[in-house]
C-alpha cells in the first residue's frame, strides 16, 4: 500500500514543482511540492546532509553527507542512492562546473577543494585552500571556482583549466557563501561573523563594495549573512541573516538593502520556485522552511520539516 | 594531520607571491604551579593545557599569512615552581611583542608592570580574578583572554534566573581558586537579585571516594530551602561527589554539575566541531578553557595584523580596541575587547558533563550597548582606568 501511494505521488501533475530540503540532524531530506506547499516526500540520506544541487537536466540529486564523507547521488524519481562519489573528508557545500562533470567541493574539516569527475567518479584534483572551506561557486563561463574558508577569512580564486589557486583575497571574518553575478563579472561573498556581504570585481579582483545590515531592534552581532540567492534578472539578491531571523532584499545594482523580511529561527539557505515568484529559506533553529512571496517580500507560510534544515534546491523540470 | 596542513601551508605560501613581509613572534610563558592534592585522580590536568591552543592558532594564521606575506612563530618558556618569572618575562620581552601568560593573578601583575613591557601586548590567559581588570591590576599593556570569575558567575546566574530557580545554598573549597569563584558567585547572586540561603566552607577529611555516600547528604541535610547547591571547587576536589548525593533532590552548579565554561567539549554549533577537531588532531584531547583563551588571545592579535598589515604593537593594541574588530570564536557571536579594561567579551555557554544547556548571556538580560556586557563588569562598574576610561 505504501510503495502504492509512492508510485501515485510521483506520477503527479506535471509541472508541479519541488524544492529539496536537506535536514542536517535528521539525515533525510524533505522535498516540497511548490503548488501545495507541503512536504510530499521525505528521503533518507547519509549522515548530516548540508549541500545539495541538481544536475543541470534534474537527472540526479548530489547531496553533501558530511559526517559519512561522501557525497551522495540520488535519484530524484526513486529517491534510491544510486551510488557515492569520493568527495574527501567531510564535504560540506559544493558546485558544479557548467560542463555538468565536475563537481568542486569544500572539504570543511581537511582544508582542501576536491574536484570529483561524476562520471568516472574519480578525484581529478585536491586543491589546498584556507581552513575550514565552505563556500563554494563557479564562474558561469567555468573558468574560475570559488572556495571561500571560514577560519582564513579568505575568498581562493581557482584557475578550473590548471586546477591551481591565482588569487586569494580577504574578506571579512567567517565567509560563508559565494555566488558570482553580472554574467560572471562580479563576485559576491558573505561573512557571517564579520556581518558583512562583499562585492569584487572578478578581472581585478578588487573590492567594487560592502554592504551592511541593520534591523532595528536586533543587535548588530547577530545579523550574520550566510546563504543568498539572486532573482534570475540579478537584479534583486535575498540575504538570509542567520541568527537575525531575517532575509534582506538587496539591490543588486545599487548595493542598497531595500528590505528585511522575517522568517524562522537561524536562517541558512535558500532557493526559488521555477518561476521566481516564491523563495523557499530554510531555518535551522526552528525546523521550518519560510515560504516568501517575491513581488510583494511577504512571508506566506511555514513549512515543518526535518530537524535542522540547512540547504534547499529546485528540482530542474524534466524535459 | 599535522603533516597535512604543513603541507598544504607551504603550498599556498608557494602559490602567492608576498605582499609584505611582515613576522610577528609570540612567546608563550608559563609559570609552573603547585596544584594541591585532590580525592580523585580520575581527571589530571594535562602539562599541555594552554599551550596547544596557542599552537593550533599559529597553525591556522600561518594560512592567511601565507597568502599575505605574513610569517607567525611561537615559542614556550616555562618557569618552574618558585622561579623568577619576571626575569623570564623580561628576557622574553627582549624577544617578542607579544607575550601569552599562564600564571596566578600576582605574577601577571608583576609582569605587566615590568619596564620592559610597557609597549607590549600582554595576554592574561589563565587567571580568573577580577581585581587583575580593575584598578589595583589593569594595565594598558594587559590583555584578558580567559573570562574573568565574575563573567562566569553572571553566565550561571543568568541562567538560574531564567530557570527561576532562585534560592541557592553554596560550598566553597579552602583553596585561592575556590574562594575568587566563591566571591563571584556570591557577588552575582546579589546582581541578579538571587538569594543565597547557605554558605558553607568546605572543612572535611577523609576519603570522600569511599564516604561520599554517607557524608554529603549529612552535610546537606541542615540547609536551609534551596533550589540549587552551588559548589565552588575549582581544583576538582570534593565536588564530584557532591553531585546526585544531597540530602533533598537538587541539581548542583558552579565547579560541578551545571558549569559556566570559556569552553568544554560538549559545544559543537556556530562551527565549533571544526575547532574541536581541529585541535583534538593537533593535542590528542579535549579543548579545556585555557587552551580556548589561549588560542583566542593568538588569534586576536593575527587577525589584527592580517586586518591593519602591520605587526607594530601600538597598531595592533589600536586596532584590538576598535569598534571595527572582530573576532569568530565559535560561540555564536563575533568576539571584541571591552575598551575599559582590555577584556574579551564573550558568550560563556552554560554546560553539564554531556550537554551545553545553554549559552549566555540570555535573551531577558538587556543591554544598551552589547548584550555580553551583561557578563561581568561593564563599563560604567569598571574602576580600571589605564585604558583612558
Amino acid at each position: 500500500m505504501r510503495f502504492l501511494l509512492a508510485a501515485a505521488l510521483l506520477a503527479g501533475p506535471a509541472g508541479a514543482g519541488e524544492i529539496w530540503v536537506t535536514n542536517e540532524l535528521d539525515d533525510t531530506i524533505s522535498v516540497i511540492d511548490t503548488d501545495t506547499l507541503e512536504v510530499i516526500r521525505t528521503i533518507q540520506t547519509g549522515q548530516r546532509p548540508r549541500g545539495i544541487t541538481f544536475a543541470n537536466d534534474g537527472s540526479v540529486v548530489y547531496v553533501c553527507a558530511s559526517d559519512s564523507n561522501t557525497v551522495q547521488v540520488i535519484d530524484p524519481d526513486s529517491g534510491e542512492v544510486l551510488h557515492n562519489l569520493p568527495s574527501g573528508d567531510d564535504p560540506e557545500q559544493f558546485v558544479l562546473h557548467p560542463d555538468n562533470r565536475h563537481l568542486y567541493i569544500a572539504n570543511e574539516d581537511d582544508a582542501i577543494t576536491t574536484v570529483v569527475d561524476v562520471e568516472s567518479r574519480t578525484v581529478v584534483a585536491q586543491i589546498d585552500v584556507g581552513i575550514e572551506p565552505e563556500g563554494m561557486a563557479v564562474s558561469p563561463d567555468g573558468r574560475i571556482a570559488i572556495t571561500t574558508s571560514e577560519t582564513t577569512n579568505m575568498a581562493h580564486w581557482i584557475d578550473t583549466e590548471s586546477r591551481t589557486l591565482f588569487a586569494n583575497t580577504l574578506v571579512d571574518s567567517r565567509p560563508r557563501h559565494a555566488e558570482f553575478a553580472r554574467g560572471g563579472a562580479e563576485l559576491w561573498v558573505s561573512a557571517e561573523i564579520g556581518g558583512t556581504v562583499s562585492v569584487f570585481d572578478v578581472e581585478t579582483q578588487a573590492e567594487l563594495a560592502k554592504l551592511e545590515f541593520e534591523i532595528t531592534g536586533i543587535h548588530p552581532d547577530r545579523v550574520q549573512p550566510v546563504g543568498f540567492e539572486f532573482t534570475a534578472d540579478e537584479s534583486t539578491v535575498f540575504v538570509a541573516l542567520g541568527p537575525a531571523n531575517h532575509v534582506a532584499v538587496v539591490n543588486a545594482a545599487t548595493y542598497e538593502v531595500e528590505d528585511y523580511i522575517l522568517v524562522g529561527r537561524r536562517v541558512w539557505h535558500m532557493a526559488f520556485n521555477e518561476d521566481g515568484s516564491q523563495l523557499f529559506t530554510t531555518n535551522g533553529v526552528s525546523g521550518d522552511v519560510t515560504v516568501i512571496d517575491v513581488a510583494s517580500r511577504e512571508p506566506l507560510r511555514s513549512i515543518p520539516v526535518g530537524r535542522f534544515p540547512w540547504g534547499a534546491a529546485l528540482r530542474p523540470e524534466a524535459d | 594531520m599535522r603533516a597535512l596542513v604543513m603541507a598544504a601551508l607551504a603550498a599556498l605560501a608557494s602559490a602567492q607571491s608576498a605582499l609584505a613581509d611582515i613576522e610577528l613572534r609570540v612567546i608563550y610563558l608559563r609559570q609552573e604551579i603547585a596544584r594541591p592534592p585532590v580525592l580523585s585522580d580520575l581527571d589530571p590536568v594535562p602539562a599541555d593545557e594552554g599551550t596547544r591552543g596557542a599552537e593550533l592558532a599559529i597553525a591556522e594564521l600561518a594560512t592567511t599569512g601565507g597568502f599575505l606575506g605574513h610569517s607567525y612563530s611561537l615559542d614556550f618558556v616555562e618557569v618552574p615552581q618558585g622561579g623568577d618569572l619576571s626575569a623570564a618575562a623580561a628576557a622574553a620581552l627582549d624577544d617578542a611583542p607579544v607575550i601569552l601568560i599562564e600564571a596566578p593573578a600576582d605574577a601577571v601583575a608583576a609582569v605587566s608592570a615590568l619596564p620592559g613591557a610597557a609597549g607590549a601586548i600582554l595576554f592574561n590567559v589563565a587567571a580568573p580574578d577580577p581585581w587583575l581588570r580593575d584598578a589595583e591590576g589593569c594595565r594598558a599593556n594587559l590583555f584578558h583572554t580567559i573570562p574573568a570569575a565574575n563573567m562566569r558567575a553572571d553566565a550561571l546566574m543568568q541562567y538560574l534566573t531564567v530557570r527561576r530557580w532562585t534560592d541557592l545554598a553554596l560550598i566553597e573549597g579552602p583553596f585561592p581558586a575556590d574562594a575568587v569563584w566563591a566571591d563571584a558567585l556570591r557577588a552575582s547572586a546579589e546582581k541578579f537579585g538571587l538569594r543565597l540561603r547557605e554558605d558553607m566552607a568546605w572543612d572535611f577529611d577523609g576519603d570522600l571516594g569511599r564516604t561520599a555516600q554517607a557524608e554529603i547528604p549529612i552535610l546537606t541535610q541542615g540547609f536551609a530551602g534551596h533550589d540549587v547547591l552551588l559548589v565552588a571547587d575549582e581544583t576538582g576536589d570534593f565536588g564530584r561527589y557532591v553531585l546526585f548525593n544531597t540530602w533533598e533532590p537538587r541539581p548542583v552548579g558552579g565547579s560541578e554539575g551545571i558549569v559556566p565554561v570559556a569552553w568544554a567539549p560538549v559545544l559543537e554549533n556556530w562551527g565549533a566541531s571544526q575547532l574541536q577537531n581541529r585541535f583534538a588532531d593537533l593535542a590528542e584531547r579535549d579543548m579545556r578553557p585555557v587552551d580556548y583563551a589561549a588560542w583566542a588571545a593568538v588569534r586576536a592579535v593575527g587577525e589584527a595584523v592580517t586586518r591593519t598589515g602591520s605587526a607594530d604593537p601600538a597598531t595592533l593594541r589600536d586596532y584590538m580596541l576598535s569598534d571595527t574588530f572582530a573576532l569568530d570564536g565559535f560561540k555564536g557571536r563575533p568576539l571584541s575587547f571591552r575598551p575599559w579594561d582590555g577584556q574579551l567579551r564573550q558568550p560563556i555557554p552554560v554546560v553539564s558533563p554531556r550537554a551545553m544547556l545553554a549559552m549566555a548571556p540570555f535573551d531577558a538580560f538587556l543591554h544598551a550597548g552589547n548584550e555580553l556586557d551583561t557578563l561581568g563588569t561593564d563599563a560604567g562598574e569598571s574602576t580600571c582606568t589605564a585604558f583612558g576610561g
